[in-house]
């Protein structure tokens, strides 16, 4: 077990109470594994994976949990001894890589301060080792373009160049934020078949952050899924997309576009907005917005269950009422 | 670039034209006859018409304008009315002094401002975040000879740590070699009077640094809240870099742009200060000097200096531009932006 | 697109948690903002002080009835130098008059000077910047370009150079503050004009014949207003400063009126003798500067939508 999450809990402590943006979230990745966590805006799936980095800023922080890498446990570490472990066994990549990337330092020294952070050779050798990351990652003309700053190079470039830094100090781990949100469809799949490629070469973990259902079935091996902080459903890919329980993952579902949808139906939306997390609906956190919600579901909080690898936080499934998950 | 810089100063050109048009305007169109000023209430109807012929102010206006900006092409600024002398010697004999002092207010204003800027804005809503704010409050609504009066009861009043005014103890002078008392005398090896010449520069140049300080220190906390707010700060804490290095390498030198050009128009309004702070210290400067030329209507010298505060100003600003695209490589000056 | 992650994400958590239960009309939720901010209250309250102290002084004076311990321009030279005891507050001056009666009979000119200085600065100003950025072209051009060129030289010494053409004197003084800082009003104006220039409701309304200074009146202004209001109480306390510099250089106010600044100057040989004459005036201006700071500062992160949500 590369990763594991038991509990984790982070906290926004505002002026008007308390947010809880993660909340009792538990998940293991094993090594070489692409986990993809889903959810919509404000489901707490980016602040999961700034957790895990130690980067959530204040008025926020990790309220509880554990975040056991190789057996350590990284909530109990100091940021020095974090700062070792990001960049370095841990690296990120994010959605933004028009303003991920400092503006007035060449692509060059923002790779090579990586390097160097975590690595201990030579200037030379740290410059050597950028332009052969930088090939790796499909950049043509590696020597030269290193010189260039970030502004000089397109969207997908750029996030090339994120993705040559994340993975310059051969990490064990890498977590990518909305990784291809901001671009264009074929240059989302050209960068998506970047990070498969990667996982391959350097044999190391994903963990993929994102709203688009398309990208999980692409390249997930396992995914999660989230609704106000709280793990809703997880399974394997092909269980997910095939047998869906939760009726979020229902409607998310149905809410792609289909090419080979030949009826005039309009697509599928779920009703409603996410709700404000000062004012959660009392029970479940979906039973406002749910097509199947019962009286029960406005009271009290369904349990995460687990019936054969997938689990499920829903009262339709619960255990004591129908005795078997698969009985729908 | 070049051409950049050139076209950016020959737009100069007309400013400082304006410069010496409002300042003709306001000293010898508006202005009351110097005449009786220069030569006494008791000077001869005749004694007056001479000194007036001699010194060309019975030529029509715009003549005596066409003579003054001609002369100051070729570096002739004219004859002060008192001492005789070219205005170009009066002012040049006493500028060093004004520069020395408005160099130091400026890097401590910039050290002491940008720190607290920093600080205030990586403690944000903290004890030194607020007391930092609160000193710069205080630097921006303290009037600087007020300071200057306040720093000499204390330290020179009471303490007795630091002398009131002067430059330097005379006998300690350096050889006039740059006209900067530090320099001059480092390099002829005079350490007496280095010490001595520091020693009194600290309490002017405290007082007159202390406003620029404060918006400097406003300006930093500022743009290093809206820096620290952008994702690369993020990609920068991803990689594992120390905090520090963090701030200071990617989020100050992000955040600088702003805060450069606030210093450069800081400089502008220390060489206005200085007339107050020189007062204060009797600075044997040019800011003093020309309020007491304004004072007794030694026109042409208040002209000179007017114009020539006026031409350091506009260069600096140019400087503080052409600076700019070496701290932001996004920024061309090729196309169409001049 | 979900613009969601990461920092991100978490700011858009705070900022829909501060949306709540917000005050529905700008100007409301602007007073509300400035309620919230102390300092900016604290501001208002010294302000309003200052204010009622000017005015209580000078309406005793116009009905000839003193309020004051001591008749601030009354010197008795027997009583001259007299350090700060429980009949003189703050001591006496050189001149043996009472310092705590002159602070605060001082209020009412610099309150004077700075509001009715930043009167002239504003309406030339907001004239200029008008006619510049409505008309544009050669008008612009020349307006602007010689906002520039007064920009160029140090406020004070523009200052000091007025007052020599103009003389000295508290009105004198009052022009010349108000002449130097016509170029901020114009840059402001005219930058806000351009750019509230082009919308579709000014378009509109010069589609159906409005007057051109109607436009600027009726659509135009009223959306700068709040930018302007903030520079001008900024700008009274630059006033206020500049007031005391001229003052203490013995170009502002002449005697026997009380003037902080004037005080300053005519004491400042006694600095070692009698530093408490040179103590008591310098507070009084900066407590007055630094209330306008506090409130204009507090105006401004009230307008400025950015800082509103923190």
């Amino acid at each position: 077990m590369l990763l594991e999450v038991k509990n984790l809990r982070t906290e926004f402590k505002l002026k008007r109470g308390t947010v809880r943006a993660v909340d009792d979230v538990s998940f293991t990745i094993d090594k070489g594994e692409i986990l993809a966590i889903v959810g919509e805006s404000g489901s707490g799936k980016s602040v999961t994976s700034l957790s895990l980095m130690g980067l959530i800023q204040k008025p926020g922080g990790v309220a509880g949990g554990e975040i056991l890498f190789k057996s350590q446990d990284l909530t109990k570490l100091s940021q020095k001894e974090l700062q070792q472990i990001r960049g370095n066994k841990i690296s990120m990549i994010f959605q933004e890589p028009m303003t991920s990337l400092n503006p007035v330092w060449r692509i060059k020294d923002q790779i090579m301060e990586n390097i160097m952070t975590h690595m201990k050779i030579s200037k030379k050798e740290a410059l050597a080792r950028t332009v052969e990351m930088l090939d790796t990652v499909g950049i043509p003309s590696p020597a030269e373009r290193a010189n260039d700053y970030p502004h000089q190079m397109s969207g997908g470039m750029r996030q090339r160049v994120m993705t040559a830094m994340a993975l310059s100090c051969e990490p064990d781990l890498l977590i990518a934020d909305e990784p291809t949100t901001a671009l264009d469809v074929t240059i989302q799949a050209q960068i998506l078949e970047l990070l498969y490629q990667m996982r391959e070469k350097f044999n190391m973990a994903v963990l993929l952050i994102t709203h688009d259902l398309g990208v999980v079935y692409e390249a997930a091996d396992r995914v999660i899924v989230m609704y106000c902080g709280k793990i809703v459903e997880e399974a394997d890919v092909k269980t997910l997309f095939e047998h869906p329980q939760h009726p979020y993952t229902v409607g998310l579902l149905q809410s792609i576009p289909q090419i080979d949808n030949e009826s005039d139906e309009h697509l599928y939306m779920i009703k409603g907005m996410v709700p404000n997390p000062l004012h959660m609906p009392p029970g479940c956190s979906f039973s406002d917005r749910c097509d199947r919600c019962m009286e029960r579901c406005t009271k009290e909080m369904p349990e995460l269950q687990e019936i054969n690898g997938h689990k499920v936080r829903c009262f339709l499934y619960d255990k004591a009422e129908e005795g078997e998950l698969s009985a729908k | 670039m070049l051409k950049y810089i050139f076209k950016r100063i020959l737009m100069l050109i007309p400013v400082l034209i304006g410069v010496s048009i409002i300042v003709f305007l306001i000293m010898r169109v508006f202005s009351p006859d110097p005449a009786p000023i220069v030569l006494g209430q008791h000077a001869t109807q005749e004694a007056v018409e001479v000194w007036r012929q001699a010194n060309g102010l019975n030529d029509p206006i715009y003549l005596q304008y066409f003579h003054y900006i001609t002369g100051a092409l070729t570096g002739d600024l004219g004859i002060s009315y008192y001492t005789k002398m070219p205005v170009t010697k009066e002012i040049f004999a006493r500028f060093p002094a004004t520069i020395e002092l408005a160099l130091v207010a400026i890097m401590l204003a910039s050290f002491f401002g940008i720190l607290i800027g920093v600080i205030s804005a990586v403690k944000k809503n903290s004890i030194f975040d607020n007391a930092g704010m609160f000193i710069a409050l205080i630097g921006v609504s303290m009037p600087i000879f007020w300071l200057g009066i306040l720093l000499i009861i204390f330290f020179s009043g009471t303490l007795h740590w630091l002398p009131s005014s002067g430059r330097i103890d005379p006998l300690l002078q350096p050889l006039d070699i740059t006209g900067f008392y530090l320099i001059d005398s480092l390099v002829t090896n005079n350490m007496d009077g280095f010490k001595d010449a520091f020693r009194h520069l600290v309490l002017p140049a405290s007082a007159l640094a202390m406003y620029s300080m404060a918006i400097i220190a406003r300006m930093t906390r500022s743009s290093m809240l809206e820096t620290l707010q952008q994702d690369f700060i993020r990609t920068a804490r991803a990689k594992g870099i120390s905090e520090g290095r963090v701030i200071i390498r990617h989020a100050l030198r992000n955040g600088l742009i702003p805060i450069v050009t606030v210093i450069g128009l800081q400089l502008g309004s220390l060489l206005g200060g200085a007339v107050l702070t020189e007062t204060v210290f009797s600075w044997p400067g040019i800011g003093a000097y020309t309020v007491a030329c304004i004072l007794k209507s030694d026109f042409p010298v208040v002209q000179g200096v007017v114009l020539l505060i006026a031409s350091i100003f506009v260069l600096v600003n140019l400087i503080v531009d052409v600076f700019y695209a070496f701290l932001d490589p996004r920024i061309k000056y090729s196309k169409k932006e001049v | 697109m979900a613009k969601d992650n990461s920092a991100n994400s978490a700011e858009n958590l705070m900022q829909a948690a501060e949306y709540v239960e917000k005050p529905e009309s700008q100007l409301k939720e602007m007073w509300e903002t400035l309620r919230q901010n102390k300092a900016a209250v604290v501001g208002l309250v010294i302000i309003a002080l200052l204010a009622l102290i000017a005015v209580t002084v000078w309406i005793s004076e116009l009905i000839g009835i003193q309020i004051l311990p001591y008749d601030p321009n009354y010197s008795d030279m027997t009583k001259s130098f007299i350090w700060p005891n429980a009949e003189h507050w703050f001591g006496t001056d050189q001149l043996g008059r009472d310092v705590f009666s002159r602070i605060i009979d001082g209020t009412k000119i610099s309150l004077f000077v700075g509001v009715t200085a930043v009167a002239i600065s504003l309406s030339i100003g907001v004239l200029l910047g008008s006619i510049a950025g409505y008309r544009g072209g050669k008008t612009d051009a020349f307006i602007m370009r010689t906002m520039d060129v007064m920009l160029a030289i140090p406020s004070i010494l523009l200052a000091i150079a007025f007052m020599a053409a103009l003389g000295k004197g508290l009105d004198k003084a009052v022009i010349a503050i108000g002449l130097v800082s016509i170029p901020e009003y114009a840059r402001i104006v005219r930058g806000s004009i351009l750019s509230v220039k082009e919308n579709d409701y000014v378009q509109a309304a010069r589609v159906i014949g409005n007057g051109d200074s109607r436009i600027i009146f009726k659509h135009i202004l009223p959306n700068i207003i709040s930018l302007i209001v903030v520079r001008a109480t900024l700008g009274i306390s630059s006033a206020v400063l500049d007031t005391a510099a001229l003052g203490f250089l013995g170009l502002g106010v002449q005697p026997p009126f009380a003037e902080w600044g004037d005080m300053l100057g005519r004491a400042r040989g006694f600095i070692f003798t009698a530093p408490y004459t040179l103590i008591f005036p310098g507070i009084a201006i900066t407590i007055t500067v630094l209330a306008f700071n506090l409130f204009g500062d507090g105006l401004r992160d009230a307008l400025d939508p950015k800082s509103r949500i923190k």
